[in-house]
């Protein structure tokens, strides 16, 4: 802490960057995997100590209280995937998946991964925030396309076709955004600086901003996965090597619905502009109770959690689209549940789909009773992501639907109509490949269960206990997202 | 004068809307890529007048990396695969001429409707600019749905990212238009030519996407 500069802000992306580089020159897994995780976890110390000081906005980085919690949140799931990443990966080496060149790219292609995340949350600059989900993006495609199998290559192929598109249209909202600026606040950086542009946006021509926020909803809604726009991510998941997956489901969603909402908050607060609301909270109802459908028709575990993904994705845009403080409340409990139970889940399936060499569902049953630590830690992860109580999700859902009832009965009904599918769909497969007759591999595994049951047993606390600091803190952010 | 600032900078935006649309009804790999030169030139002129116009030496910048990499390093090398692959006597179209090309014309109109009716209040060049901009953007993604091969897939991913850079030049002093071209520019050598191609080539011996949908996910 000599100079000035070298604040938190700077540690959260310098830290992923320097390791991003010693990793891709050090040769040996293992020495990379530890260095991995010994990154993430700086990075998360130095998230957490955005708490006790927070550093002064400049016109690129910004740090407040809604994005604390995202960036937090970004770096706990980063760390403990980490966790499960160095006993995961050594068992892709011995099997051949992965060669030990591939995997020094993928060690440093994870912590480049964190690093546009984390920029991406800290920006304040929304060009700058453009061009680190953009890095986020492309160094996903890269991961996703590890494997170079058929599948992986077609998922990585799809992913990078929609995620370009959603990146363009994104670029375009927010070249319009400029242009909306540019007359009040005049030409150069401030014209994009969000924290110029909230203090201003009541004078923009509201007519610039309604088209730019179609193109903005349009492009980062491609990256958080919500129909119709969503065809890239169940493939996506399914092919890559599933720290991946679960570090796209838990928390690159995130990060582009963390755009949407600054973007929200700017249309709020002109009073001239349409109300992003509504067609948020369409496009979230859309994709819960399609994929609450399309759930049934999975035979790939991994792909019936993406699924899965897509679904919660619709309940917290739903959720932030609603509005109102305890909705949005709902939202942020909800999102920040499900980055944790869903990475859990995605632990767990990441050690069952290699022991029993296959995604397959109908390939995989009575785990409870082959491998009965992983069998009932996934057994808890479903019964967690359905919405069972006294769970964490079931409290965030449950509060989705009473302030949804409370307000707009008839959407209310669609939305329990989605969750009621969605729970069927689950329970149904989860009674597949819990519990029956057991099927191939009984072999024992070498799991680390640590960061598995940490996320579940966080996620079970939450449900019964919330503490109240907590519980202040988000409330104060539900007010600020109005 | 400033009528012929505007005309020039009018005249080089709607060439580039007209080279996007002759570039749809390209069914060789290697006209297409010509075609796609010419399309880089034009955007290059096209920035580099908004430069000019807008006392704006950064923009030079942009212009150049359009003109040297997009007109000629990518179709130089896109050329090579083309030839390596063998695949240069393909004639290959999802959708036929005539349908393509209405609609793009209603895709055009539309992002005239659209944007010359939100920008009313905004200044004349922009506005037009913007209007431009967006047709050149849909082109490019029509492109990108009526072609199955992957390198015209780029192809039209490239004339899509053209549409945004010009958008970009033409918003008055907008920061780090020279940052974004060197991103797209990045993103278009890495993941594209790098590793793509390569990989689709060395599994399956052949660039078609549609080989590629028969390995869809689940129907293994």
């Amino acid at each position: 802490m000599t100079m000035p500069s070298i604040n938190a802000i700077a540690l959260v992306l310098l830290i992923p960057a320097a390791a991003a580089a010693l990793l891709a020159l050090l040769p040996g897994y293992r020495l990379s995997a530890r260095l991995n995780v010994l990154a993430s976890f700086s990075t998360l110390i130095a998230a957490l100590s955005l708490f006790v000081e927070k550093p002064a906005t400049d016109p690129y980085f910004l740090v407040d209280d809604l994005n604390i919690v995202f960036i937090v949140l970004n770096t706990f799931v980063g760390f403990t995937t980490s966790v499960f990443s160095a006993s995961y990966i050594a068992h892709e080496l011995e099997t051949g998946r992965l060669t030990p060149t591939y995997l020094r790219f993928y060690h440093a292609m994870y912590q480049v991964m964190m690093f546009g995340m984390n920029l991406a949350l800290t920006a304040n600059n929304i060009g700058l925030m453009w061009v680190a989900i953009e890095l986020a993006t492309l160094t996903t495609v890269l991961m996703v396309g590890i494997y170079r199998t058929h599948e992986a290559l077609e998922a990585a192929w799809k992913y990078f076709i929609l995620g370009s598109v959603g990146i363009a249209f994104a670029l375009f909202g927010t070249i319009l955004v400029y242009m909306a600026a540019q007359p009040v606040v005049g030409e150069g950086l401030y014209g994009m600086v969000w924290t110029v542009l909230i203090d201003h946006v009541a004078a923009f021509d509201p007519a610039l901003l309604n088209v730019a926020f179609i193109f903005l909803l349009l492009g980062y809604g491609t990256k958080v996965g919500l129909a119709p726009l969503h065809a890239w991510l169940p493939d996506a998941h399914a092919e890559g090597p599933t720290p991946i997956s679960a570090v796209l489901s838990g928390l690159l969603l995130n990060v582009a619905l963390y755009a949407v909402l600054r973007f929200k908050m700017l249309l709020a607060a002109n009073t001239q502009a349409i109300t992003p609301g509504p067609l948020m909270a369409l496009m979230g109802l859309t994709s819960l109770v399609f994929a609450g459908f399309m759930l049934y028709r999975r035979r790939d575990i991994k792909r019936l959690f993406a699924y899965s993904s897509i679904e919660h994705m619709g309940i917290i845009t739903f959720a932030f689209g609603m509005g109102g403080p305890l909705a949005n409340f709902a939202g942020l409990l909800h999102m920040t549940m499900h980055s944790l139970t869903k990475s859990a889940i995605f632990f767990a399936v990441g050690h069952i789909a290699q022991v029993k060499g296959t995604q397959k569902i109908s390939d995989i049953r009575g785990l409870t009773e082959t491998h009965p630590v992983l069998g009932w830690g996934l057994v808890l992860g479903v019964v967690a992501i359905a919405g069972m109580p006294p769970l964490g999700i079931f409290m965030s859902e449950f509060l989705v639907v009473s302030s949804t009832f409370a307000r707009e009965p008839l959407l209310a009904l669609v939305l329990v109509l989605g969750l009621l599918v969605a729970f069927g769909a689950l329970m149904l497969r989860l009674h597949g490949f819990a519990f029956g007759a057991p099927t191939g591999s009984t072999a024992p595994v070498e799991a680390s269960y640590l960061p598995m049951f940490g996320h579940l047993g966080l996620v079970c606390v939450a449900g019964v206990y919330l503490p109240p600091a907590m519980v202040a803190w988000f409330q104060h952010i539900a007010r600020l997202l109005g | 004068m400033e009528g012929l600032v505007f005309d020039i900078a009018h005249l080089l935006a709607g060439s580039l809307v007209l080279v996007s649309f002759m570039m749809l009804y390209q069914d060789r790999l290697y006209s297409l890529l010509n075609v796609f030169a010419f399309h880089a030139v034009v955007l290059s002129l096209s920035v580099a007048w908004q430069a000019y116009i807008q006392d704006a030496p950064h923009l030079y910048v942009t212009a150049v990396i359009a003109l040297i990499f997009k007109a000629i390093i990518i179709p130089l090398s896109l050329h090579r695969i083309i030839a390596r692959l063998g695949i240069h006597r393909e004639i290959e179209t999802v959708v036929g001429v005539g349908p393509t090309m209405l609609a793009g014309m209603g895709l055009v109109a539309l992002s005239l409707v659209v944007m010359l009716r939100a920008t009313a209040e905004a200044d004349p060049l922009a506005r037009e600019d913007l209007a431009f901009a967006l047709s050149v953007l849909l082109l490019g993604l029509l492109m990108m749905v009526t072609r199955r091969n992957a390198v015209s897939q780029v192809v039209g991913f490239m004339s899509l990212e053209n549409g945004l850079i010009l958008a970009a030049a033409g918003a008055k002093g907008m920061p780090l238009v020279v940052e974004i071209s060197v991103a797209f520019s990045v993103l278009i050598a890495f993941i594209v030519i790098g590793i793509f191609l390569f990989r689709i080539r060395e599994r399956f011996d052949t660039v078609d996407v549609q080989t590629l949908d028969r390995f869809r996910g689940e129907k293994r």
